[in-house]
């Protein structure tokens, strides 16, 4: 019997960041080959995958969702298997499908309303209560987060998003605002299995690292685990089935008596693990990169077993 | 025991022409900080280095 050779690695991007650095050294490590796809320069003639199909996976590292998912959904069609695979960047890259899996799946996140005109976002914000966050349903790292307190606020945002904005901005998304203790929780899921989690510090409302959050380390508890296996199942499309992608959970603590609960907030699906390396121990580009080249693998077997 | 060739490479910040010096070898598309101006730059070409200012934020970019 002779070892099958390494899976040969695609990686999906629009710019080399220190994650996507990071990865492309664990594929060597681990003597996979790794070829850079940059979005910008690709072309897919849609009746003939033969260019594509020398990849056994591709791994998504795009930051744009819009070119991430088309790109993704081809190599699917063409037969390449996908971390992520589409259907979860369509959920995780936009915040009302990610809300509508939670709520549908039992997974404790913020009270959420959405309307689809002014005024009735409006009426949505004040029948959620203040303070209430309005959220663009695309978009990530913190970036245009409105917390408003009161009517007059609430009006001036949604005229702004209703003058200024995109299309995209007409689907407001209104959320709870959660009155956390100065944090917020980010779980790193390979698969089912959450392989370590940090603490976002912040005196900002707004934790993320992108904002300037510093990250501590985070010990995941047995109920932190199940929380964030059923959200990322969730997520996936199947709560019944083991969750088949990577993934970075974000939560927060809401007051509850004396103590707190955890609430999901938002699910990432090419998440930034930079400052997470240090404060947790773990090698997390080493665990996405055993995990994709694990996913090509299973690939590979099915594909010699039809 | 196999070591990585040095590299060294520097070239003119597109933006303040400060000198920028990369001490690793890029990879094509990373980004890059000019340590003078603090702009983000994309590696267009490794040999002979060459930079341009990396394309701004997008609405639909994130992780």
């Amino acid at each position: 019997m002779t070892d099958s050779p390494a899976p040969r690695v695609a990686m999906l991007h629009s710019r080399i960041r220190v994650e996507e650095r990071l990865l492309c050294d664990e594929f060597a490590a681990l003597g996979a080959e790794c070829e850079l796809l940059d979005t910008r320069e690709l072309i897919f003639d849609i009746h003939d995958p033969s260019p594509w199909t020398r990849f056994d996976v591709v791994i998504d590292r795009c930051i744009s969702q819009t070119n991430a998912l088309a790109a993704v959904r081809i190599f699917e069609r063409f037969g390449v298997p996908c971390v992520n695979p589409s259907r979860v960047i369509d959920a995780c890259g936009d915040k009302l499908t990610t809300s509508l899996l939670l709520a549908g799946a039992g997974v404790p996140t913020p009270r959420t309303r959405i309307a689809l005109d002014a005024t009735s976002a409006l009426a949505a914000v004040e029948q959620n209560g203040y303070p209430a966050v309005l959220k663009p349903t695309v978009g990530s790292w913190g970036r245009l987060l409105a917390r408003v307190h009161d009517r007059d606020a609430a009006e001036a945002i949604i005229e702004h998003k209703a003058t200024l904005g995109s299309v995209q901005h007409g689907v407001y998304y209104v959320q709870e605002y959660v009155n956390k203790p100065g944090r917020d929780l980010r779980v790193f899921m390979i698969g089912d299995r959450a392989i370590c989690g940090i603490v976002r510090n912040s005196e900002h409302w707004i934790t993320n690292t992108a904002r300037g959050g510093k990250a501590g380390v985070l010990e995941i508890t047995d109920e932190l685990s199940s929380i964030c296996t059923l959200a990322a199942r969730a997520v996936c499309g199947d709560v019944d089935s083991p969750c088949p992608a990577v993934l970075a959970i974000d939560l927060l603590e809401s007051p509850e008596g004396s103590g707190y609960s955890l609430l999901v907030s938002e699910i990432n699906h090419t998440m930034e693990f930079r400052n997470s390396i240090a404060p947790t121990g773990v090698n997390i580009p080493r665990e996405i990169a055993q995990w994709t080249l694990s996913r090509a693998r299973t690939a590979q077997t099915a594909g010699a077993i039809a | 025991m196999n070591v990585a060739p040095a590299f060294s490479a520097s070239c003119e910040c597109p933006e303040c022409a400060a000198a920028v010096t990369v001490t690793r070898r890029p990879l094509r598309g990373e980004v890059v900080r000019c340590g003078d101006c603090n702009c983000e730059l994309e590696v267009t070409r490794i040999e002979p280095l060459s930079l341009e200012v990396a394309p701004p934020v997008q609405e639909d970019w994130g992780e």
